[in-house]
């Protein structure tokens, strides 16, 4: 029951005590790595506006703002990744020039990415150590067991010499983390290190860093959440269209200020009433779907205009049912049946026919051609209904497409021939939601639609998904946040390990029930 | 799970066994001289020169790289050692080993400076630098050196007789230089930084791995060892015929590269793997000759060979996605 115990505790964190030595270090106040007027611009798009920022020893700073505020980018400049257009970076006390992640690493800074980097084909003890290697002769034994030791870190037990390929996300995200922590880095950079882990793996990530802090690491954090923020940091920096807003102590400062200062404008938080809204006759029927040693026995019905979340753990098969329903790995047994007619999903295209359609939660991997602009994203599922005769795209039509969802769902953009991987996290997810919705689907399958994206962003995105309800579309939402599930939700579905172990109808929807079908104990809840 | 998953990987490689040992046997049932002491050792005869600059073109291609110039760096560097031994006929051997392999890493350089300096794919820059290295040795002369010139010691690594335990010394060499190889690659950070740059060049900058550092390395290697399989080359064939030398060779390297199982999207590939390869290839050339199937149509054959290799690669990935899906 000790994860059980931690899953509430991640629900309500409070802050991390500080011990007497951090105290005594902080108040040094030493300046470890600091940036002065740093500006960067990507063609007119002016990213950061003269930003300064200081660092000191053994602090945990917190770096937050909506997307595209520029948090990221800062610390892309910090690690060398990106130049910036002018200002200087100084470490302790000696001005430095980061022209490539190998002076940043040469310099004791390692960085946990939003996106994992991996790499696929070799083994987990060679993704956690690339990059810092002790010597130039690799002792593999050795590895292997220190390898073993960073997974522990981190809550994972794979064998190190097993491939990366087929970890999920969230997995591929620890492995990072397991790497960033075993480089003997003074200070560790984290953007948005825990929006793809559950909230266990949070709990554990939060108790990690308390233990990095206790040894002396200094560490920037980039989050979304809230909680997470108030619970772990020192200092906490505000950013909002490229510049700072303020740098405040945590104990000096509530969430809602923070939101405010995030937003500039009065913040209503997200609650939602609880109308009695009745369907009618369920419209998508799934009844006791498989795949063996995958998930089992899953059934659920979902009417015209109901919204169903599903909620579980990392891992316990609710991307697979999607993915199932959508036919990129058909089910092997039992019925799907969309208004009344059973139909049989081979494969995705037979999906789409079915009017399904399925926003992953892999943005880069599955969903977009980052390497494409915008417009060519948003229509790329309906291209049949933009097309001339001949085949020729019929390029305003695209433009003009596009640039409603633009609008619609306010991306913040150049214009919609800007290419998608120049986007920020939550803009990029906008463009992967518009390029499916235009489709009209009759079924909208969402797989953690606000992964990475910030508050304000993600209230842009709940309105939306119920305004697609009201519209009258069937919602199926996989989502790893409790509060999206419980707010957003007619229905729940919990899954544990393959099973459906929870089917949470509306007056029954709690954080508590949640998450005790999360771990299987529902009965012992109740 | 784990057994399963290890039996699929390694399928690669016991499929090229059996691939050479059901080959070697219906061609012995066919022609029953070729199941004989002299055909075994041509078969290993065929194979020094192409293994190494097999193992050449394998960390390109495990680097995401294709280079179409191992075969002119080959015949650069044996025509340069024979014109030394054409000069100073005492030379000794070692010297124009030395001389042979250091050209062949200056033209792999170049090769690499080109292609990470202006950012051109490789089949490209290698492309334009096989016809320019082939350009240089006519500019140098270009005349055949004879099989007078050659010394008789470099002659004798070919040579069954003069070895000890009956494989002649050249296929000890290339076997030398894989056994080499395999350990650079695995037990070396260098080594293992040209896998990481094949297998995710953006995650390996992150890492602070020079992309371009790795590169320009591995295109030198990869010179290197063609210049070494230059003068395996002289030693098997007894002259230097520079127009003629390594031509197409680099297309039955990429062939034994592929075949042995390393992904032309770069970041996979064993060295023994590499080896099997070859020994399959050495093995069909044979068993042509010794058929008496025309020597058109070996080029056929490896074709086919390479796109059944393919499509059996592809087949594995696609069993091994599944089972990891579960």
């Amino acid at each position: 029951m000790a994860s059980y115990n931690g899953y509430f505790l991640a629900i309500k964190l409070g802050p991390i005590p500080i011990t007497r030595e951090r105290r005594e270090i902080l108040e040094k106040k030493v300046c470890l790595l600091s940036a002065q007027k740093i500006c960067k611009s990507f063609g007119k798009n002016n990213v950061l506006k003269s930003v300064d920022f200081d660092l000191e020893a053994g602090e945990v700073h917190a770096l937050i703002g909506e997307n595209g505020a520029g948090k990221s980018t800062l610390l892309k400049i910090l690690f060398g990744i990106y130049q910036p257009t002018s200002g200087d970076i100084n470490l302790e006390g000696k001005t430095v020039r980061m022209k490539h992640p190998v002076d940043a690493i040469g310099h004791g800074i390692a960085m946990i990415h939003q996106e994992p980097s991996v790499f696929e084909d070799l083994s987990i003890a060679e993704n956690i150590f690339t990059g810092h290697f002790e010597n130039r002769k690799i002792k593999w034994e050795d590895l292997n067991r220190k390898a073993s030791e960073a997974m522990q870190e981190v809550g994972l037990q794979f064998s190190p010499a097993r491939m990366m390929k087929g970890l999920s996300v969230a997995e591929q995200q620890l492995i990072e983390i397991a790497s960033a922590l075993s480089s003997d880095a003074k200070i560790i950079f984290m953007d948005e290190p825990t929006a793809s882990l559950t909230p266990g793996e949070v709990e554990n990530l939060l108790a990690l860093i308390d233990t990095l802090r206790k040894k002396g690491k200094t560490i920037v954090y980039i989050s979304h959440r809230l909680e997470e923020i108030k619970a772990i940091s020192d200092r906490i920096t505000v950013l909002r269209d490229g510049e700072i807003v303020g740098t405040y102590q945590n104990s000096e400062i509530t969430k809602d200020q923070i939101i405010q200062k995030m937003i500039g404008k009065e913040f209503r938080s997200g609650g939602r009433k609880k109308e009695n809204k009745t369907f009618g006759q369920p419209f998508l029927e799934v009844e006791d779907i498989s795949i063996p040693g995958i998930f089992e026995h899953v059934s659920f019905q979902i009417a015209k205009g109901e919204i169903m979340g599903v909620a579980g753990l990392m891992g316990a098969g609710r991307t697979e049912v999607a993915r199932g329903i959508f036919g990129i790995t058909p089910v092997k047994s039992g019925q799907i049946r969309i208004g009344g007619k059973e139909v049989k999903i081979e494969s995705p295209e037979a999906a789409i026919k079915n009017k399904i359609a399925l926003v992953p939660e892999d943005r880069q991997g599955l969903g977009l051609f980052v390497s494409e602009p915008i417009a060519f994203n948003t229509t790329f599922a309906i291209i049949d209904s933009i097309k001339k005769r001949l085949g020729y795209i019929d390029t305003k039509k695209e433009k003009k497409i596009s640039e409603q969802y633009v609008e619609g769902l306010k991306t913040k953009c150049r214009s919609v021939s800007q290419k998608v991987g120049d986007l920020s996290g939550g803009n990029q997810q906008k463009v992967s939601l518009a390029k499916w919705i235009s489709t009209n689907p009759d079924i909208l399958i969402l797989d953690e639609p606000t992964r990475g994206i910030d508050v304000g962003a993600k209230e842009e995105v709940y309105r939306l998904i119920r305004k697609l309800a009201e519209e009258g579309k069937c919602i199926m939402m996989i989502s790893s946040e409790l509060n999206e599930v419980v707010s957003l939700s007619d229905k729940v579905m919990v899954m544990y390990e393959g099973k459906q172990t929870g089917m949470l109808a509306k007056d029954e929807i709690t954080d508590v029930r949640i998450l005790s079908a999360a771990h299987d104990c529902l009965e012992e809840a109740q | 799970m784990k057994s399963r998953k290890l039996n699929l990987s390694s399928f690669r490689e016991l499929g090229v066994i059996a691939m050479i040992v059901i080959i070697y046997i219906v061609v012995c049932i066919i022609e029953p001289r070729f199941f004989s002491t002299t055909s075994l050792v041509n078969i290993l005869l065929f194979f020094p020169f192409l293994l190494i600059v097999s193992l050449g073109e394998m960390i390109e291609i495990v680097s995401r790289n294709v280079d179409m110039s191992l075969g002119a760096i080959l015949a650069c560097s044996g025509y340069a050692a024979g014109l030394l031994f054409k000069t100073n006929s005492d030379i000794p051997i070692a010297a124009a080993f030395i001389v042979a392999i250091a050209l062949g890493c200056v033209l792999g350089l170049i090769n690499g400076f080109i292609v990470t300096r202006f950012q051109i794919p490789s089949v490209i820059v290698t492309l334009g630098t096989m016809n320019i290295y082939r350009g240089v040795i006519f500019i140098l002369g270009g005349k055949q050196i004879d099989n007078s010139v050659i010394p008789q010691s470099l002659m004798a690594l070919s040579q069954p007789k003069e070895s000890i335990i009956g494989i002649p010394y050249s296929v000890l060499i290339a076997l030398l230089a894989a056994v080499l190889l395999a350990v650079f690659l695995k037990y070396f950070r260098a080594g293992r930084e040209i896998y990481e740059i094949g297998c995710n060049p953006a995650a390996a900058s992150l890492r602070g791995i020079s992309n371009n550092r790795v590169q320009m390395f591995v295109f030198t290697l990869a010179g290197g060892l063609s210049g070494l399989a230059g003068m395996v080359f002289i030693s098997r064939i007894g002259y230097m015929d520079p127009g003629a030398a390594g031509r197409g060779l680099e297309f039955t390297a990429i062939a034994a590269v592929v075949i042995g199982g390393t992904s032309m999207n770069g970041g996979v590939g064993k060295v023994t793997g590499t080896v099997l390869g070859c020994l399959l290839l050495g093995v069909i050339q044979n068993a042509i000759s010794i058929t008496g199937i025309s020597g058109y149509w070996q080029e056929a054959i490896y074709g086919i060979i390479i796109v059944v290799s393919v499509i059996i690669d592809n087949l594995i990935k696609n069993r091994l996605a599944v089972s990891e899906a579960r």
